[in-house]
């Protein structure tokens, strides 16, 4: 039976009986409605992420029109993101405004770790899920003042698969290998090394007792990303944590500095490049 | 497991469709999915089959359209098809590649009655 105008054959059985259909054929009405049991082609064209992507947009907007430069960390399990994180707001609360959103699936000891350093900072927990989304960050930004003119730094979930396919509004994916991790993992996991636009080795310290080649490691990183820029640094000695700061530096300025020109985006900002 | 976040997306553009449309059941989702997008197309039919239990695309079947990627090398100066992130450039052999398609995750079609 068609749906819209009950006309045709009735199938539907209300306790067990079926039910009289209007016997009128479809001959004897114009029809301007599709028939229900005709299959059609509905074209679509829309991105999976289409969704995700808008919740981005909008979170883009709201960090360029207060001219914040964010940040998303991105790293599997135990690279050290939240070390470097907590050094890194200690070094530049003084200097810059500064906000935090962790994003974990379970407990608040990361944020907690942030607001001992002085800075606020929102926990996102994701429960099973493996990272965050745009619209999470929404969420968590009706909680968090933005910080006008400074950096807001987002720690995804440890996860060096899922977190690459979503964009957060960030203006630059940071991806995190620590030495203590094979060198290879850039092949192994080549979608969040393609995604990201800095990648840090972090635990160049433990470098003496671990296997890890740190040239090779680049080379890898450049095959799947040729304009990935890399630094090497330590978050517990401290090594190569200057280029790690004028870079979130740079990267501040040339959003203030879009800000008060009137442009939306921030990409590719220039920084320093060690080989 | 992002392809169950993906799978819940698909869910929701198929709703806006049916509302707008008007159709009642989708016998097929056909989606083009690149060789670089951050998608396994068997962890997305494993987790689309569940999330879209009790809709209208309760039972549909997910028809995938591989897009090949392509990227630009530098030092042949021209396009060349890659199918990961992280492969040689068939010309040359070198390293120094440009991703430009390829990435896409897209419904591209519903067939619907």
């Amino acid at each position: 039976m068609c749906t819209t105008c009950g006309c045709g054959k009735d199938d539907i059985k209300i306790d067990g009986e079926q039910r009289a259909g209007d016997n009128h054929s479809h001959a004897e009405h114009r029809h301007d409605h599709q028939h229900s049991n005709e299959t059609r082609l509905i074209e679509v064209e829309q991105d999976l992420l289409a969704k995700n992507n808008r919740y981005a947009a909008e979170n883009r907007r709201r960090f360029s029109s207060q001219g914040v430069f964010v940040v998303n960390l991105v790293s599997s399990p135990g690279s050290g993101k939240t070390t470097l994180l907590v050094r890194t707001v200690s070094a530049l609360v003084g200097q810059a405004p500064i906000a935090v959103i962790e994003g974990d699936q379970q407990t608040s000891r990361d944020v907690e770790r942030i607001r001992s350093a002085g800075v606020p900072g929102v926990q996102i927990n994701t429960g099973k899920g493996c990272h965050l989304d745009a619209h999470m960050i929404g969420h968590a930004l009706e909680q968090l003042v933005l910080p006008e003119g400074g950096v807001l730094f987002i720690e995804n979930v440890g996860n060096l698969v899922c977190p690459a396919a979503f964009d957060l509004g960030e203006a630059h994916k940071v991806v995190i290998i620590s030495v203590t991790e094979g060198e290879d993992k850039p092949l192994k996991y080549p979608d969040m090394f393609a995604a990201a636009d800095m990648m840090i080795v972090n635990k160049v310290d433990l470098l003496p007792y671990v296997e890890f080649h740190t040239k090779r490691c680049v080379e890898y990183a450049k095959r799947v990303n040729p304009e990935i820029e890399v630094l090497i640094l330590s978050a517990t000695s401290g090594a190569g944590l200057d280029d790690w700061y004028a870079w979130v530096s740079a990267g501040r300025d040339a959003c203030l500095a879009a800000r008060d020109f009137g442009e939306t985006t921030t990409q590719h900002l220039p920084g320093p490049v060690h080989p | 497991m992002h392809e169950m976040s993906l799978s819940r997306g698909m869910i929701d553009i198929i709703q806006d469709y049916a509302a707008k449309s008007g159709f009642r059941r989708v016998d097929v989702v056909r989606l083009e999915i690149g060789a670089l997008s951050c998608v396994e197309p068997a962890a997305l039919e494993f987790c689309f089959e569940s999330v879209a239990r009790d809709t209208v695309a309760d039972g549909a079947k997910l028809e995938i359209i591989n897009v090949a990627g392509e990227a630009w090398c530098w030092d042949c100066a021209r396009g060349v098809e890659v199918d990961r992130h992280g492969d040689r450039c068939p010309g040359c052999g070198g390293f120094r590649l440009k991703v430009r398609s390829g990435d896409a995750m897209r419904i591209k079609e519903l067939e619907v009655v």
